[in-house]
């Protein structure tokens, strides 16, 4: 018979805290075959695996149930126990009482305490009937995917490929280069941002290891670690990019003019564009939905001819295009084209986005003198809309006064509740660019708080300062449009304990960093869980920051939450390390939790071959009888076959339909339902 | 009778509504501590006799949470999982349980506060109903 043994974990208060352990010890030490009970402050802490350690190696006990937060995080630590008290790692079952228990019936101790009994006792039924299992190994396909070409998945993707392993790096813009590109400098340096970002532009463009893919976005993710397929839909450009040198003369041709999302709408483009001067692949692309179309020349037709010389009648873009990459009688198909790419481990850098003004409607966002910070980082660019020039570019006038306006987003609860992180030093830096640029001009900071934590970060705000920046604590209530173009705004001052209103020529909203758009859907498709903020979530705040829930999917940058530059470097570069590990190795062990099929049981009859969606069931014949098997190698082990099987054949290990009704039981009838009711 | 509380059995599926749930616990959103979770790979392997073994052991209610169609780990679990539940939920009524006592929901990873929110409407709809007949001939017995 089993010998089980229950540890319950204190988790610090977390458990304890709202769970009487000792009762809950009384509980368990009556239950059937509990041989051991044991708490401890911290079960996964080295003193705590000890325990259990100790009572296997005394033979007390020889299936293990541990009583504390959710297997999703802790079941390998314990594993590793059993296996290094020498029993075999599958026999163990968690309890968790900590995550969907304690922190969720914190309010309620009475019932927090009978639901970890039921949980324990749960735990404790297929405990019983759990069986020695054995891990399995699989190949490991030597190259990642990094998704997002920003700072962040360009170092993550230039670790990979320098450690030599192959790197596809995608990216839904033509370009790499994602949000810090579009800065003008960057704190706390002020180091021109094009500067050190472009030479990594061009080793990542140049890297024999790494495949661009920008212009595409994710279509699908199938397999698992070490295996996995992801179909990349890349768009269409409708110019062949293989021809296509970059030179820029379908741009210069392209009659038809649109807003430019590089500069924030600030500035045109033209229909053909390429993204930015430094653009890396440094190539064009038509933006289909605006393209005139000249000269009757849509995508797939051909010329019509001169009505007097003959001639075929080409747009002006093909007609400027030296290289034949401009070339309209090719029936480029509009969805683009999907690419299947084999990947080992997956790196998610997608970035973030700056919010809109638009919401904030106190602070007049329809005026053309009101701006986002991102905005006024374009206008202070060399390459932005006024070539560096700091003007309004309502009227063209250089503005006298200039007042940001802090947490426009951020730290409120009608929108993002949390911080930004970098907006204080954002606009510290674009104040002294702004005052860098027209010394004269009065610039007005109104924080909550200034949150310069970092390092040389409290100098960088001293130095502002006596600059002459002028800094005023509290909240800002409401900007006003004045007649003559002028802004009122008018604020809290925490310092004077009373109202102030200030007029400005040029408002600066510093809006919170956002996920980006579209994340949701990427998560989906990669399994791995969003935050109540939106942003991806990691496998553990602070031990696993950069795995998720997903083995072999890894986060890096703003798409983990707000972070400067030197942070999303230095967790692109942990992210890659983390993900070349399995590359390393070659072969990952994966959990042998797959089905088999008891052939004594099995008829036959095949109901489970259509239903795998691994195709992982075949039927072989055994002289005159049809049985089902299973290729253990292509099972995931979801259980579809087994839930369908009528003559319960299959068993899926792990997750065996003994155990999962020996845990019903103990939820209902042996946990007292019913019988007091 | 009047401190009756219901006895919510769940199926959560490991890749969407136990992550669900534990985020739920990471956010601290409150539940009716009447819900425990047992824990699946997937939707898919939850035979409907599950859910009958769990009423005909007293369970007041049943829930099945997977995750959201198009976003099954295991590519279409959910939706058959969907299908075998649909048909349950019609012999249920033969069998003398009301069929408002199972329910199946998709939540994802990142529901935590709709998980919690999904629990205690769900408890709430299941003391409507009030307990499981079963437990009167139990009881009898």
């Amino acid at each position: 018979m089993p010998k089980i043994g229950v540890y319950i974990c204190h988790c610090g208060e977390n458990i304890a805290g709202a769970i009487n352990i000792e009762e809950v010890r009384a509980y368990a030490a009556g239950l059937p075959d509990v041989k051991v009970v044991r708490d401890y402050l911290f079960m996964c802490s080295d003193p705590g695996q000890e325990l259990i350690k100790q009572d296997l190696k005394e033979d007390l006990v020889d299936r293990v149930v541990v009583a504390a937060c959710t297997p999703r995080t802790h079941e390998p630590v314990f594993r590793k126990t059993l296996e290094d008290g020498g029993l075999n790692k599958y026999l163990v079952e968690m309890a968790n009482i900590r995550d969907q228990d304690s922190w969720v019936h914190w309010n309620d101790k009475d019932g927090a305490t009978r639901k970890a009994e039921k949980l324990i006792g749960s735990a404790v039924a297929k405990a019983f009937l759990l069986e020695p299992l054995r891990e399995r190994f699989v190949e490991v396909t030597r190259a990642s995917l990094v998704i997002g070409a920003g700072v962040t998945g360009m170092f993550a993707a230039l670790d990979l490929a320098e450690m030599g392993y192959k790197v596809y790096l995608v990216d839904r813009n033509p370009s790499v280069g994602g949000n810090m590109a579009k800065l003008d400098r960057t704190f706390p340096t002020n180091d021109c941002s094009a500067c050190i970002l472009t030479p990594v532009m061009v080793q990542v463009g140049n890297h024999p290891n790494i495949e661009l893919l920008t212009f595409s976005e994710i279509e699908s993710v199938d397999g698992s670690i070490g295996n996995f397929k992801v179909k990349v839909r890349r768009k269409q450009t409708y110019v062949d990019w293989n021809r296509c040198t970059g030179c820029g003369d379908c741009v210069k041709a392209c009659p038809h003019e649109v807003a430019d999302e590089f500069n924030q709408g600030m500035y045109n483009r033209k229909a053909v564009y390429i993204e930015f001067p430094q653009a890396v692949p440094r190539k064009a692309v038509v933006d289909a939905a605006h393209c005139l179309n000249c000269a009757g020349r849509d995508f797939g037709t051909q010329p019509r001819l001169h009505s007097k010389t003959g001639e075929p009648v080409a747009a002006p873009c093909e007609k400027t295009c030296k290289t034949g990459a401009c070339d309209r009688s090719v029936a480029y198909n509009p969805r683009g084209e999907v690419v299947e790419l084999n990947v080992g481990t997956i790196i998610t850098a997608a970035g973030f986005k700056a919010m809109d003004k638009h919401p904030f409607k106190e602070y007049s966002p329809e005026s053309p003198n009101v701006i986002t910070s991102l905005e006024l980082e374009r206008l202070l660019a060399a390459t932005g809309p006024t070539q560096g020039e700091l003007k309004r570019l309502s009227d063209g006038k250089t503005p006298d006064t200039v007042a940001f306006i802090s947490c426009v987003g951020s730290r409120d609860k009608h929108h993002h509740t949390y911080c930004s992180k970098v907006c204080c030093m954002y606009m510290l830096k674009e104040a002294r660019l702004v005052k860098r640029k027209c010394p004269d001009t009065n610039v007005f900071i109104f924080f909550i708080d200034v949150r310069t934590g970092g390092k040389d970060f409290e100098e960088y705000y001293n130095y502002c300062r006596d600059l002459g920046v002028r800094v005023i604590r509290g909240r800002v209530g409401a900007v006003d449009e004045l007649s003559g173009d002028r802004l009122r705004v008018r604020a809290y001052d925490v310092d004077i304990a009373g109202p102030v209103e200030l007029e400005s020529d040029l408002v600066v909203l510093a809006t919170a960093m956002e996920p980006p758009t579209g994340l949701k859907e990427l998560a989906r498709k990669l399994g791995v869980t969003c935050g109540a903020e939106g942003f991806l979530k990691e496998a553990h705040t602070k031990l696993y920051p950069v795995e998720t829930s997903v083995r072999g999917i890894y986060i890096a940058g703003c798409v983990q939450g707000p972070k400067d530059i030197p942070e999303s470097v230095s967790q692109a570069r942990a992210a890659s390390s983390a993900a070349a590990i399995p590359l390393t190795l070659g072969r990952v062990a994966v959990d042998p939790l797959t089905s088999e099929i008891d052939q004594e049981k099995c008829s036959g009859c095949g109901i489970c071959v259509p239903l795998c969606p691994y195709s992982a069931i075949k039927i072989i014949s055994l002289g005159e009888i049809l049985r089902a098997r299973i290729d253990e190698a292509l099972c995931a082990g979801c259980g579809v076959c087994a839930a369908a099987c009528p003559s319960r054949a299959v068993k899926l290990h792990g997750f065996t339909a003994e155990q999962i009704e020996a845990q019903i039981e103990a939820l209902t009838i042996a946990a007292g339902d019913a019988s007091g009711a | 009778m009047s401190d009756w509380k219901p006895n919510i059995v769940v199926f959560a599926c490991n890749w969407c509504t136990y992550q669900g749930a534990d985020l739920a616990g990471i956010l601290r959103c409150d539940y009716p501590s009447t819900i425990s979770i047992i824990r699946v790979p997937c939707t898919g392997c939850v035979e409907p006799e599950f859910i009958v073994a769990a009423l005909k052991n007293g369970a007041d209610g049943v829930f099945v949470g997977g995750c959201h169609p198009g976003d099954c780990h295991y590519q279409e679990g959910n939706n058959k999982a969907a299908a075998r539940f649909k048909l349950l939920k019609t012999v249920l009524t033969e069998m003398g349980f009301e069929p408002d006592r199972v329910r199946m929901e998709w939540i994802s990873g990142s529901e935590g506060k709709r998980f919690a929110e999904t629990m205690t409407e769900f408890n709430e709809s299941i003391e409507r109903i009030g307990p499981n007949p079963i437990g009167r001939y139990i009881n009898g017995g």
